[in-house]
């Protein structure tokens, strides 16, 4: 990924999002109004979020495969970014729903299968917060990794069966996509997508490069006189 | 061939847990003080929240249980165990016998809670079979954590942080299947919703053996 047109993409989708999400004509309805332009802000975190954690979890089986350290370097970091977007995501989705609902938490299936999701994750800093030695700490937590987001794929498709949900397209409401008849909004909502979730991958490498940095300077090993020796 | 290392893991460990008796009494002990201090802040209460509470028992019940099975070893008695057999036949001797506890346990907080918060349940049977499905899906999923816990040096607190996100839908499935056993009408669908859980406990068995070993080598 040390190619730049896709950093160029992604800055010319967000920008075409923002200016054409907020300029756009959109479907006047009641209730929501135009807070349905949160389609192209919100939306797209979560799809983020989940690419983001799924590239951690392909990070985490290939430290297992291989044992380099600097794909544990990876996982974490993907990890991280990822419960940065799903934080974004909560906060633009009870603002949008303070609004819509009445109220920002209404046991929504999808709040609690980000509730969830973000409870594993923090759980999984934690766990990597309290080992010192690092390869202990890279295959702990990369077992971890794994068998948590193996379990949260079907737990979070199971949770909206279990309670009902406010959610557009849920639970007897209709989606956006019925009142999107001209396609005006899908023309926003994809490269939409797209941009945010090259925006994650983007901030992600940023901090991989600058933690590998880090574990490198760190591994690297001299002596004193090693390094008198050769600045003399 | 395979299987006799398990049998006679599981043998030593319940051989122990009848020998050191004070801690198999310590859990009991817990179950019993749980159960007493619910009884003494709700009473006798509605079914809903009997149902509830019921399920909330298990759950401090079962991370109390099940945190004995890979925390109370000593980290040296690891490295033993790891020359004599397969990490997978380790992991599920330790499955079996935290499943085995814990169903145990399972009873004896439903015939506490039976005995003092009330007895709501119109399909016993159907009611008792939930509860032993319900140990096996908090066993196996703790089992595996606790044995995280154990390799990172931590405390059962940390199994149960990394254990509360996973369980606590497997939890609502459960008291959503438990309210339909003490309904008295039948109640359709009660079946599909079985067989996801125990698919799910499947899945974590077959995760644990998968990873199983990763976690085991130093």
């Amino acid at each position: 990924m040390r190619q730049y047109w896709w950093k160029v993409v992604c800055v010319l989708l967000l920008g075409y999002t923002v200016i054409a999400g907020f300029l756009l004509p959109v479907p006047a309805l009641d209730i929501i109004n135009e807070t349905i332009r949160n389609l192209y802000f919100h939306v797209p975190m979560w799809f983020t979020m989940i690419i983001l954690f799924l590239v951690s979890a392909i990070y985490a089986v290939r430290y297992l495969r291989t044992g380099d350290l600097r794909y544990d370097v990876f996982s974490a970091e993907f990890t991280k970014v990822g419960i940065f977007f799903s934080i974004l995501g909560m906060l633009t989705g009870m603002e949008w729903a303070n609004y819509t609902w009445g109220e920002p938490w209404s046991n929504d299936p999808k709040q609690l299968g980000t509730a969830i999701s973000m409870l594993t994750y923090f759980a999984y800093m934690v766990l990597r917060g309290g080992m010192k030695d690092e390869e202990k700490r890279a295959k702990i937590s990369a077992v971890y990794n794994v068998f948590a987001f193996a379990l949260m794929i079907p737990l979070l498709w199971i949770l909206p069966r279990m309670v009902d949900s406010l959610h557009p397209g849920n639970g007897g409401n209709p989606g956006f996509n019925t009142y999107d008849l001209d396609s005006n909004m899908r023309k926003v909502f994809y490269p939409a997508v797209f941009g945010w979730i090259l925006l994650g991958v983007w901030i992600s490498t940023l901090r991989v490069r600058v933690a590998l940095y880090h574990f490198k300077r760190e591994n690297e090993f001299e002596f004193d006189f090693e390094k008198q020796m050769t600045h003399a | 061939m395979y299987l006799s290392p398990v049998i006679s893991l599981v043998k030593k460990d319940l051989l122990i847990e009848w020998r050191q008796k004070h801690t198999l009494f310590g859990v009991l002990l817990y179950v019993g003080a749980t159960v007493f201090a619910v009884y003494m802040m709700a009473g006798q209460p509605e079914t809903k929240i009997w149902n509830a509470l019921f399920w909330i028992t298990q759950l401090f019940v079962s991370i109390n249980s099940v945190a004995k099975s890979f925390l109370q070893e000593h980290p040296n008695r690891f490295r033993y165990y790891f020359t004599i057999v397969h990490p997978t036949q380790f992991l599920l001797a330790k499955m079996i016998y935290s499943i085995t506890l814990l169903l145990a346990m399972s009873l004896v907080s439903l015939l506490l809670f039976s005995i003092m918060l009330g007895f709501p349940i119109a399909q016993t049977g159907l009611f008792i079979a939930i509860t032993l499905v319900g140990s096996i899906s908090l066993s196996s999923v703790f089992t595996f954590l606790s044995a995280i816990a154990a390799r990172a040096n931590q405390n059962a607190a940390l199994m149960a942080v990394l254990g509360f996100p996973i369980v606590t839908p497997v939890l609502m499935m459960l008291s959503n299947l438990a309210l339909k056993a003490i309904a008295e009408v039948y109640q359709p669908g009660w079946w599909a919703l079985a067989g996801t859980l125990l698919l799910l406990d499947v899945l974590v068995i077959v995760l644990g053996v998968i990873l199983f070993p990763f976690l085991w080598q130093e």
